[in-house]
């Protein structure tokens, strides 16, 4: 029998056993998917995959168009979001104590943040490829910066708020316009913290595959026309996964080894960014 | 005339100022004229499907290229049905692991270990899809359903949820592996809001020598409540538009079957396979009515998730 004391710490033990077994739960499957990437993706990690095209099935290739393909995609949809995002940020942070505007904007780019990108890309090929004729690496830049839109403008709209406001009113007071004041004073104050929410962006839209399967679609050869349909390595990967050959499978854990690592940097220098800005105020 | 020279000067920087506030106001607009966009096109392009199948595309799980007749029950129960299982799962497992980082964890691994947790929502969904494929699918296809088939199939009630072949891949393992990409994200908002809770309130619990389990369960938890489910609900938001991981390890059959071993096909994996190939108008509108489908629903889950979250930040500060 045991008393209700007993009890009471015997459920408290069971319960936090149970919160570091979730922890453990937790890691168990981070540590497994990194190193059946680590298994599969290192010999496959040749110097071919930076040299040579995608291969035909059942000879040997690189990756070098879809790599390409992708380094341009994020860059020039990056290129169109970052611009966008951060002047809604500012609008957002700067000028939206009062009117409608603001909140809703606010309102629905929290939906957009995470919405489902596989629809983003549906509207990019209803609106775009389909008016254009066919599949082509702009379109999929463009499904790519409507993700990259949201991320900038949460956290450029964050760290214009972490901007203390005697900064501004001494700028003010100094005579400076406002629009002075803002570009550099407060933005410039946060760049930092800016430019982490871009890094995160072009993490996000690096590993995406849903936007560009009806927008960039895939190609086989090296393409430099961002006109015509583009190879990139999610698009790649996912193909070349579905398949049964193995010289692809092969390459597709390259590729995944490759996309991954590239994107958990890019996340841990933001983070290690975020806290150097964080820390300067 | 340098007074009048001071006032151009003025208008001039007056008329900047102007420009600048409206070119960022013009910016904020782009976002609200992009969801427009997006639905405005939507709803145009299944036009088509609706005039054909009304309200009959909802309940109809016939999915026929060739008579091109479709229905979209198959696809909407595999959405819900894998996103049900992966909350079941991501739910408790979250609430563990913010138990764990907010107050069990010793301060020095506290940031390390949210970090690698945070990075399993880094990782893109296609990686979760090939690594479902190839390697969890047939480990859990030959060692975990077989058990899962014997003991919990032949159980009343729930026993016709857990027959068929184990073939490894079905709405379970997708159900699986969409609760390991959402635990980073349902845990990340409970373990803002958990910080929300004055230190006073835990304090005194701790004071009346409450366990650490009862701090938690009877103090925090009820005062943080709407975060909570908020954070539940974005990650449902999350679960339901998840497209590769899914489409990988579903099994992509659109038959309707009562059993979560069985392929079944959710609305993203359908679109994933099917809208590069569709043919004919009909068979791409009805998908892009599928697509509409899984943007409202997803947009009616994440807009209740953020109501919640600001009902629960505007109680910050209101500390007894």
């Amino acid at each position: 029998m045991f008393t209700l004391y007993k009890r009471r710490q015997l459920t408290n033990a069971i319960a936090l056993s149970i919160s570091v077994l979730t922890m453990l739960f937790g890691l168990f499957w981070l540590g497994w998917i990194l190193f059946t990437l680590l298994e599969y993706g290192l010999p496959g990690l040749t110097s071919a995959v930076f040299t040579q095209n995608t291969p035909p099935p059942g000879s040997s290739g690189g990756l070098v168009n879809a790599i390409a393909g992708s380094l341009a995609m994020t860059l020039v949809g990056t290129l169109i979001g970052t611009p966008i995002g951060i002047l809604a940020g500012t609008y957002l942070a700067e000028f939206g104590q009062r009117g409608w505007l603001a909140p809703v904007t606010r309102f629905i780019n929290d939906v957009l943040l995470s919405a489902p990108s596989i629809v983003i890309g549906m509207f990019v090929y209803t609106v775009y490829v389909v008016k254009i004729g066919h599949f082509s690496g702009w379109a999929g830049s463009l499904a790519l910066s409507i993700l990259v839109i949201p991320v900038v403008i949460r956290t450029t709209e964050n760290m214009l708020r972490l901007v203390p406001n005697t900064l501004r009113e001494a700028a003010a007071a100094l005579g400076a316009p406002q629009w002075k004041v803002i570009s550099s004073v407060t933005l410039r104050a946060s760049r930092a913290g800016i430019l982490t929410g871009i890094l995160l962006a072009v993490a996000r839209i690096s590993g995406e595959t849903a936007p560009l399967l009806f927008t960039a679609l895939n190609n086989q050869f090296w393409s430099s026309n961002m006109n015509q349909p583009m190879a990139n390595l999610p698009v790649v990967i996912f193909q070349f996964a579905m398949s049964p050959y193995d010289d692809w499978h092969s390459l597709a854990w390259a590729g995944a080894l490759l996309i991954t690592f590239s994107v958990l940097s890019l996340n841990i220098l933001a983070r290690v960014l975020f806290r150097q800005q964080a820390s300067t105020h | 005339m340098p007074n009048s020279l001071r006032e151009a000067h003025h208008k001039h920087q007056n008329m900047l100022d102007i420009l600048f506030r409206n070119v960022t106001r013009l910016c904020a607009f782009a976002v609200l004229a992009l969801l427009i966009g997006i639905i405005v096109s939507l709803i145009f392009g299944s036009l088509p499907a609706i005039k054909a199948f009304g309200f009959k595309f909802f309940t109809s799980a016939e999915w026929n290229p060739v008579t091109d007749v479709f229905g979209a029950l198959v696809p909407i129960v595999g959405t819900l049905a894998t996103a049900t299982i992966a909350l079941l799962i991501a739910i408790p497992v979250s609430f563990g692991i913010a138990i764990f980082l907010t107050e069990l964890s010793p301060q020095w691994l506290r940031r390390p270990l949210g970090i690698a947790i945070e990075l399993l929502a880094g990782i893109p969904s296609i990686i979760y899809g090939m690594w479902g494929l190839f390697v969890f699918a047939p480990l859990f296809g030959d060692n975990v359903e077989p058990w899962i088939k014997s003991n919990l199939g032949t159980m009343p009630l729930i026993g016709p949820l857990f027959t068929g072949p184990p073939m490894g891949i079905g709405l379970l393992t997708a159900g699986i592996i969409l609760a390991i990409m959402v635990i980073p994200f349902i845990t990340a908002v409970m373990r803002d809001v958990f910080d929300v809770v004055p230190g006073l309130l835990k304090e005194s619990a701790y004071g009346l020598g409450a366990t650490t389990w009862e701090v938690m369960w009877d103090v925090v938890l009820p005062y943080t409540k709407i975060g909570v489910v908020g954070g539940i609900m974005l990650g449902l938001g999350r679960a339901l538009g998840e497209t590769m991981a899914v489409t990988f390890v579903i099994g992509n059959a659109h038959d309707l079957s009562s059993s979560l071993l069985m392929p079944g096909n959710s609305i993203s994996s359908s679109l994933a396979n099917e809208f590069t190939e569709a043919v004919g108008e009909l068979y791409t509108s009805s998908l892009i009515e599928l697509g509409l489908i899984l943007f409202f629903i997803t947009f009616v889950v994440l807009s209740l998730a953020r109501y919640m979250l600001f009902k629960l930040s505007q109680r910050e500060g209101h500390t007894a």
